[in-house]
């Protein structure tokens, strides 16, 4: 069973860590991830940019509608990704908590439709 | 045997143990059904088994595995056929030991933190008691096709999401625990709550809770919480046929019929909560129980051990502050101390503004009033209270004080 673990939080706070904090946040979830592969649930796993840099593409009536944003007043914002594969949700939540922005965003963690069968 | 009361006694371990053969939440429930019905029919005509269980689980089983193959004709699922359709009759295992397991995986499931709390409720009466989605409907005042819709939602949540049927780890199984006692407790109070019209509808999820209560202190033998919690419905129980007039209006604690309280009840549930304390149970459902059993204890309501009680909110307190259990004790410390004292208390936490909005702070506050004699402020604070309250019952008992208070003024 495949799950992708959303990763939120705060840009904001990431952003004001001083260099040494953000080397050891990084070294932290290296360490996590590292752990992920050896013990075989890793499949992926990302960190996006900030939402400053994204860009939003619509087709309405065959026609192409680029925007900047979204920037939805919200206090968390998707941050980056996991990308793992478990047993079951239980197996999911224990590795989702801990994600190290476990501890001050929060982890949603979505089933992925599993390929159709036949 | 009639059915009926098999289907009580025989419908969640049929069912538990049904969804550890086959793990398919929906088709399990189904077959379940089919194969009480296929023993409505065989029963009567062919005599009744020698283990009614084993006999409805295999029925219930062979349902499955031909639904699943029906399917299969469609979607390769060979896996889950060979899975399903090897074992021969004598190698599942139908012992105590592995039912008091599935059991115990069906409550787990049933009220895993991934699944919205009501949704865990609904799905515990559904599948854990074998309540009719339309009972289940009745019990909560919602339409039936709104409850469906909730046990469909949680189900596929179940399916899709790949909630385990499993017990949990060991280092979780207290947390775990806490979450499958609070569906119970939820249970007992939306019914135990309910003191209007329906309440002969609503007394039935008291009952399922204190049977779901006894099931668990049977499964999870010696758990002092589990015990202090069974304890604690048994003692609000009791009291149930004293704490509401004819035409279901509220009696207080203060003036019920002591003569009306279940002695039954109370004479399993205090020595129940005694064993828990003993053996250390401390948490909210012990205190809570504590404080039931030494209304229990006393006579009359002059009696009661207003000292002990307020020290049992005190203890409450330190574990979860809540301003509604502040209220409680500041009640409580005016039974032992004295009307001055309780208005005191209640006038800080006026103050502080949390209860604001809340119909039981100005009720409280009449209440202490009323006691000193001091009817045009009793009065106030019974206008106030009446203008907060919703339910019937608690509007007319509050009505019917401001009349008495009025009436002195």
């Amino acid at each position: 069973m495949e799950y992708l673990l959303l990763i939120y939080d705060n840009e904001a706070d990431f952003v004001n860590l001083n260099a040494a904090e953000q080397a050891a946040m990084y070294q932290e979830f290296g360490n996590f991830t590292q752990s992920i592969q050896k013990s075989g649930n890793f499949r992926a796993g990302k960190q996006l940019q900030p939402v400053a840099t994204a860009t939003t593409v619509r087709m309405r009536d065959g026609k192409r509608v680029v925007t900047d944003g979204p920037f939805a007043e919200t206090r968390e914002q998707l941050g980056g990704f996991y990308w793992i594969e478990a047993k079951d949700l239980d197996e999911a939540l224990a590795i989702a908590e801990r994600i190290p922005s476990a501890r001050v965003g929060s982890i949603e963690v979505r089933p992925l439709v599993p390929p159709l069968q036949g | 045997m009639n059915l009926e009361s098999l289907y009580r006694q025989e419908w969640r371990r049929v069912l538990a143990t049904t969804l550890r053969l086959t793990g398919d939440f929906d088709l399990s429930e189904e077959a379940v059904q089919d194969a009480f019905v296929a023993a409505l029919e065989q029963w009567p005509r062919d005599g009744m088994p020698a283990s009614p269980y084993a006999w409805l689980v295999s029925t219930a089983r062979n349902r499955v595995v031909d639904q699943i193959r029906r399917r299969a004709r469609l979607v390769q699922k060979q896996t889950v056929i060979e899975r399903l359709a090897e074992p021969q009759e004598s190698a599942i295992d139908l012992s105590e030991a592995a039912m008091v397991d599935d059991q115990l995986r069906l409550i787990f499931t049933c009220c895993h933190p991934a699944l919205a709390v009501d949704a865990q409720v609904a799905l515990t009466l559904r599948t854990v008691c074998g309540l009719a989605t339309e009972e289940i409907a009745r019990c909560f005042l919602t339409p039936v096709a709104t409850m469906a819709q909730r046990l469909v939602r949680v189900k596929r949540k179940i399916r899709d999401a790949r909630l385990p049927f499993a017990m949990p780890p060991r280092e979780r199984l207290a947390e775990r625990l806490d979450g499958v006692m609070l569906v119970v407790y939820l249970v007992f109070t939306e019914g135990y709550a309910a003191t209007s019209g329906k309440v002969w509808i609503r007394r039935q999820l008291c009952e399922e809770a204190i049977r779901l209560g006894r099931l668990l202190c049977e499964l999870i033998p010696r758990n002092p919480e589990l015990r202090a919690l069974l304890a604690l419905m048994l003692l609000h129980d009791s009291r149930r046929l004293a704490r509401a007039g004819p035409d279901g209006e509220i009696v207080t604690l203060e003036e019920q019929d002591r003569a009306l309280w279940d002695r039954q009840e109370i004479a399993e549930g205090v020595p129940l909560l005694e064993t828990a304390l003993r053996e250390g149970a401390s948490g909210e459902y012990a205190l809570q129980a504590a404080i039931a059993a030494l209304h229990a204890r006393a006579q009359r309501a002059e009696d009661t051990d207003w000292a002990q009680i307020v020290s049992l909110y005190d203890a409450l307190l330190r574990k979860r502050p809540s301003p509604v259990v502040e209220l409680n004790r500041a009640a409580a410390v005016a039974m032992a101390k004295g009307p001055s004292s309780g208005l005191a208390l209640i006038a800080a936490l006026e103050s502080k503004g949390e209860l604001a909005g809340y119909h039981l702070l100005p009720a409280a506050k009449a209440d202490l009033l009323r006691r000193q004699g001091r009817w045009r402020e009793a009065a106030d604070a019974y206008r106030q209270a009446l203008a907060l309250a919703t339910s019937d019952p608690e509007q007319r008992f509050l009505a019917r004080r401001l009349e008495e208070v009025e009436a002195l003024n």
